[in-house]
């Protein structure tokens, strides 16, 4: 960088001096040594252009080695680190995709033990009503105490069953350990690639100086917001609360929808 | 009573429809995005239509709006439940004449009062 900025400097003493220079020429009319001057000046800018496309191609060449991608190589798409962080996210997608699975899975499992545990009860808590207003004779009363018995042999094993469920799903949400420290190692990598395509970009503005090239920011970034279409969706919001252009839960839709005449 | 669920991954489709049936509807399909809905919209007598925003293919605001153009179709209850949390698009559902709006994460408590919220303005 400090280097850049020499060069950078350099480039615009040369220019300031030479301007001079060719003004005073042209006042003195001395026409080839202004020619002479402005040559020098080309052969400035020149210099500065080769040298800056210079370190720039240098610093493409660092960011391809820094991505690991082979670019002699055959498989040049497989060795990249995108690649394997695409291979990565897929693999959590697929982690939490089978989590959910399992769980609903066991859920689904555990519901009807619980409804029918429930009902019984129900059912038996009516006989034994009956039983305590001496409704109901011996033969009843024995029939009722049969029922009750199967019913606790019934509680003791569905609710061990429902136990290993729930045991279940508790491992079943192991995923969050392994999908966590994948995410953690892509978010490190974009970080990197992030940080590295800056670092090009600012080699290729210096480029940009020498040859003079300008760029319309404001059309760039018109044309950006225009590729933007609200009705493609863009998934959840990040950090809602702080923002006003968000909801930051059902309460807030409710209300914006009773605003609107819902 | 026949409800169509949209939504791009199989497990919200599987809790939307594990929730639905503690509702007491057990009645309903599926489908994963707006464009193989809509044919089964149009050729199945469906009763209400519960669609998530942001799926490949046709979305689900685009979906509504197909529902609302559709002459049989648009008087079709349709309820979004999505994670698009940006009040423009809410508004811009709404416009489009969504029924009911549910933003991710939600709870069975809301989808159930959303639902009734619902009917109870189709029937009444």
């Amino acid at each position: 960088m400090e280097q850049n900025e020499s060069s950078q400097g350099e480039l615009e003493s040369t220019l300031k001096d030479h301007a001079n220079k060719l003004v005073d020429s042209l006042e003195h009319g001395n026409f080839a040594e202004a020619i002479q001057v402005i040559y020098e000046l080309n052969q400035v800018r020149d210099r500065g252009l080769y040298q800056e496309v210079g370190k720039l191609t240098r610093e493409l060449h660092n960011a391809i080695v820094n991505f690991q991608i082979d670019i002699h190589g055959k498989h040049a798409q497989e060795m990249s680190q995108i690649n394997d962080a695409t291979h990565r996210l897929n693999y959590v997608v697929e982690m939490t995709e089978k989590a959910a699975n399992r769980t609903m899975d066991l859920v689904e499992l555990s519901a009807p033990l619980v409804n029918g545990l429930s009902d019984e009860a129900q059912q038996l808590r009516e006989e034994w009503g009956r039983f305590m207003r001496r409704e109901i004779n011996a033969d009843g009363f024995r029939d009722l105490a049969k029922k009750v018995d199967s019913f606790l042999g019934r509680v003791d094993q569905d609710s061990s069953q429902l136990s290993s469920y729930l045991n279940d799903i508790l491992l079943a949400q192991d995923f969050q350990d392994l999908t966590g420290q994948v995410i953690k190692r892509v978010t490190a990598l974009v970080t990197e690639v992030e940080s590295n395509l800056v670092k090009l970009v600012m080699m290729a503005s210096h480029v940009d100086r020498f040859a003079g090239i300008e760029h319309d920011q404001a059309a760039l970034k018109a044309e950006a917001e225009q590729q933007k279409v609200s009705s493609q969706g863009e998934g959840p919001q990040m950090h809602a609360d702080k923002r006003d252009d968000v909801v930051s839960g059902q309460v807030d839709v409710d209300d914006l929808l009773s605003s609107l005449g819902f | 009573m026949k409800i169509l669920i949209v939504d791009d991954f199989s497990t919200m489709r599987r809790i939307i429809k594990n929730l639905l049936r503690d509702l007491g509807f057990t009645n309903t399909s599926e489908a994963d995005d707006g464009t193989t809905a809509l044919p089964m919209l149009q050729s199945g007598s469906f009763d209400f239509l519960v669609t998530d925003w942001n799926m490949p293919g046709m979305t689900g605001i685009d979906l509504l709006r197909a529902v609302r153009a559709d002459e049989r179709l648009k008087n079709l209850p349709v309820l979004m439940v999505t994670a698009e949390a940006k009040r423009d698009q809410i508004i811009e559902a709404a416009q489009a004449g969504v029924n009911g709006y549910v933003v991710k994460p939600f709870t069975a408590q809301v989808l159930k009062e959303k639902i009734d919220k619902i009917f109870e303005r189709v029937n009444g």
